[in-house]
């Protein structure tokens, strides 16, 4: 026991630097260590790429750059996708704000998805895109904030854990979804999925994908004035904050509980219309592809700063794009992407950690040795 | 080596971030002395004391037991080296009687014998004249016997060094005057004890030396015999203050004010409040007085709307208008709709009055957001609000834009009482006002509720510290267990009376509910 306790005191007291708390950093300086995390999260998947593949790091960084911005239909691509999850992750930003844990974006994505194929599919052809692209728009923003809201009123009327709530969620959204993509696919029952001709979103200056990063562009706009110069957004903070000052000051906790999670559903049922009329033009269970999950990254990543957010989620898709051609150009296991992407956000991540904390180094003391 | 000091500590260096909670700070204490450590709040008393039963690691410096140099890096060192430390708050398993918490975390040697184990404790609070049944259950015992249980269980652990964190804080002057009576037995057998406090009388008549710290810094040791009250101010303050609060007498009082028999549970159905009654009238201070957790949160938020009430009535005498409205059941949003100008300053200061992320301007806003019809938030009146409340109180802030919770606690209380009198209130709440202040700020406070009381304003004053309560309140309530136990002329009371008042109504009830 002695021993042991001799041993600790050695390593962790004599150790040669302990961790403190900043008090605040220079913007700039938080800047460098990211700017050096991510540096050195390169240096290291260079590393990792040589020993487990032997080839080239620097060669496999330039196919990754490729792969993300290499022609002009890719930076397409690459925005669009980013728009997307941009899109998705404005949506769990007020929720989070308000310290209600939305994991469920998946779902209500999904079933604001479900609600736009549903209208192309019934009302497609017979009624003029121009009214039917609205009618899509307004049928989907109501389907995710129901989506939302669900959680919302247990939580309110029972408290019940929202995490695990929204979480539930997601799984009904997918199986409904799985159900109808069955029910829809041609030939029925097949499993292909349809192809929703009527009620596809127009193409502006012949970029297809145009119109959807427009959309969000203005949500970002919208939901920054929202958080920051609104009655609104002034009550979500002082929620998410507090809730015993929120009561102090007389605001209705539950309504705007409910009210951000319903503008959180509805947002994210905003993007389950951009990807089914906008971008994929069918509706399969994998049509929100997990972003549900990583804009929680991306909001988080951003400190919940719509601004920030364009930067976070253009970063996230960069490193899927660039790693994905990775593994396909040299033909690797598309494992071996998600180790790099992995990498580089284990890294960026942690740069997070530098920049509230600092190492300090203990002073060698003299006496020790007398 | 002449004589070796029980403890002593030599440069002792503790930053937090920027924040330097310790300065080179050296002590000592011998066997059979009592030491006090004395400084305002904020200035690096617990955070020393911290350090040496292993919570913190010192940045720098050197710490001796017994003349050897040692290394203390967590509370099992601590004790190792026979040290044993009562912390503000008590770290005790509710269900488990005294007996239990006491030999809790015991390594276990061979067997474990419980009668042997309650032998020795019955033969500790023999010796040095505790008051305790070892098969008392926790949850049944009062704050005093819960220090009693925390004391015991380092002495059994065999402590020769006690370190205690403010023990007064939550005693009555009788159980005080106890706890005193068994440390000074404790000196008397040769224990090192380090009692730490920012209490003046009670450095003077219990402790040998005092050691005084003012931010961080160490200012000196004095022998207790030979300093005075005003002496150690001067070192803890830095410079010469008069400890007199102005009291003008009461003018044009109305009732502002009337709770009538208000009662209140909890979930799990205990009273919280009990048929409470009282006035509380325009241009007066209202002192309550009472033990912790006596009803005191519940009375004040009971008006403010935001604690259900079972029964009673709250009548507000408007005035303006000469009407009275019931405020019960009501929502702040409410109340505050029928032109009710209630002022409340709660205890929990950055997790109820304040949102400690936010700036000064967006807590100025707090009571105001919701004024006007537009959507958008203005923020060009709390913005010139925040300035002046920063220019008349004295603000220590780098801007009107630094989050409040990073602000000294003085600075914090000085943005809420700020605000909360900004709106030119009728009725002025303040529960624990001064907690955790140091005495410049603290008498910033007294002197803002006596310019509210001048005004005209109903002050409703919940205070810990006596001393203060009789000096600063013209009447004063005292409340146990959630009843009136008494009222009190603030201007020919004496603490010992209050005292007596504040523990008849608890042990009422605990005699009342062995009946049941």
């Amino acid at each position: 026991m002695k021993k042991l306790n001799d041993f600790m005191v050695k390593t962790f007291c004599n150790a040669p630097c302990h961790i403190a708390k900043r008090d605040d950093i220079v913007w700039w300086k938080a800047w460098i260590i990211r700017i050096v995390s991510v540096l050195l999260a390169l240096i290291v998947c260079g590393v990792i790429t040589v020993a487990l593949t032997k080839l080239n790091p620097i060669k496999m960084y330039i196919t990754m750059f490729e792969g993300a911005v290499g022609t002009s239909r890719l930076v397409w691509n690459l925005f669009q996708n980013t728009a997307i999850l941009l899109c998705i992750s404005l949506a769990v930003t007020p929720a989070f704000k308000m310290r209600f844990w939305n994991i469920g974006a998946e779902g209500q994505v999904l079933i604001g998805g479900l609600a736009t194929a549903a209208c192309m599919i019934f009302l497609g052809g017979r009624l003029p895109n121009p009214v039917l692209i609205p009618i899509m728009l307004v049928v989907s923003i109501v389907a995710g904030s129901i989506w939302g809201l669900v959680p919302a009123y247990f939580k309110t009327k029972f408290n019940s854990n929202e995490t695990l709530f929204t979480l539930m969620m997601n799984y009904i959204a997918i199986q409904i979804v799985a159900y109808f993509t069955l029910e829809w696919s041609v030939p029925k029952g097949s499993g292909t999925p349809r192809t929703l001709e009527f009620g596809q979103l127009p193409t502006l200056l012949d970029q297809k994908y145009l119109i959807n990063i427009l959309i969000v562009a203005v949500i970002t706009i919208i939901m920054y004035i929202y958080l920051k110069y609104s009655k609104q957004g002034y009550e979500i903070s002082v929620v998410g904050e507090s809730e015993k000052t929120a009561k102090y000051v007389g605001i209705n906790v539950k309504k705007v509980v409910l009210r951000t999670m319903a503008i959180s559903g509805a947002i994210c049922g905003i993007a389950g219309f951009l990807l089914v009329a906008g971008t994929d033009h069918s509706l399969k269970s994998d049509t929100a592809g997990g972003r549900g999950f990583t804009a929680i990254m991306v909001s988080w990543l951003a400190k919940f700063h719509p601004v920030f957010m364009i930067v976070t989620s253009l970063l996230i898709v960069f490193l899927e794009k660039g790693a994905s051609k990775i593994s396909e150009v040299y033909r690797l296991n598309s494992s071996f992407s998600d180790i790099i992407t992995g990498i580089i956000i284990f890294f960026i991540i942690g740069s997070e950690f530098f920049i509230n904390y600092k190492v300090k180094f203990n002073k060698k003391e003299k006496e020790a040795k007398v | 080596m002449e004589q070796n000091f029980a403890l002593e500590l030599k440069n002792i260096t503790k930053t937090f971030g920027s924040v330097v909670a310790n300065k080179n700070v050296s002590l000592q204490v011998r066997k059979g002395e009592i030491l006090s450590i004395l400084g305002e709040n904020g200035s690096g008393k617990t955070t020393l004391m911290n350090m040496v039963s292993g919570i913190y690691y010192p940045d720098s410096g050197q710490m001796f037991i017994d003349g050897n140099e040692v290394t203390i890096a967590s509370p099992k060192d601590a004790f190792n080296y026979r040290i044993g430390m009562i912390h503000q708050h008590f770290k005790l398993v509710d269900v488990f009687s005294a007996a239990e918490n006491i030999v809790l975390g015991l390594e276990d040697e061979k067997g474990f014998d419980m009668a042997k184990n309650i032998e020795k404790i019955n033969k500790i609070t023999a010796q040095y004249g505790f008051e305790l049944d070892p098969h008392k259950k926790i949850y049944e015992m009062s704050v005093s016997e819960k220090q009693t249980v925390e004391i015991i269980k380092v002495l059994f652990r065999g402590a020769d060094i006690l370190i205690l964190d403010e023990p007064t804080a939550v005693l009555t002057p009788q159980e005080t005057v106890k706890l005193f009576m068994v440390l000074r037995n404790m000196r008397e057998s040769g224990k090192a004890i380090i009692i730490i406090t920012h209490k003046l009388h009670e450095v003077l008549s219990l402790s040998d030396n005092v050691a005084v710290l003012r931010k961080g810094e160490y200012v000196g040791t004095v022998k207790t015999a030979e300093t005075s009250e005003s002496e150690l101010t001067e070192m803890m303050v830095g410079k010469k203050i008069s400890l007199d609060i102005e009291r003008s007498e009461p003018e044009n009082c109305e009732d502002r004010l009337v709770v009538d028999s208000i009662s209140c549970v909890n979930r799990e159905g205990v009273k919280l409040l009990d048929n409470v009654s009282f006035t509380a009238r325009s241009g007066e201070i209202l002192g309550i007085a009472g033990i912790a957790g006596s009803g005191q949160r519940e009375l004040l938020e009971a008006i403010a709307g935001l604690q259900h009430l079972d029964s009673g009535s709250v009548i507000y005498h408007d005035p303006k208008t000469n009407q009275e409205e019931n405020l019960r059941d009501k929502t702040p949003m409410e109340i505050r709709q029928m032109g009710v100008r209630l002022a409340f300053v709660p205890e929990d200061r950055l997790g109820m009055g304040l949102v400690g992320n936010m700036d000064i301007v967006d807590n100025m806003m707090l009571r105001s957001y919701k004024k006007g019809k537009s959507m958008f938030l203005q923020r060009k009146n709390p913005k010139s609000l925040a300035e002046e409340i920063i220019e008349r109180l004295e603000v220590v802030t780098p801007s009107a834009d630094t989050p409040v919770r990073r602000l000294s606690g003085g600075n914090v209380q000085k943005i809420l009482v700020g605000r909360e009198i900004a709106s030119s209130p009728t009725v002025l709440m303040a529960a624990y006002p001064v907690r955790g202040l140091d005495i410049n700020s603290s008498y910033t406070i007294y002197n803002l509720l006596n310019e509210q009381k001048k005004k005209g304003v109903a002050v409703i004053f919940v205070g810990e510290d006596l001393d203060v309560l009789i000096e600063l309140c013209d009447r004063i309530l005292v409340i146990g267990s959630g009843r009136i136990a008494g009222t009190v002329d603030g201007r020919n009371t004496t603490k010992e009376e209050i005292g007596l008042l504040m523990t008849k109504s608890s042990r009422e009830e605990q005699e009342g509910g062995s009946e049941e």
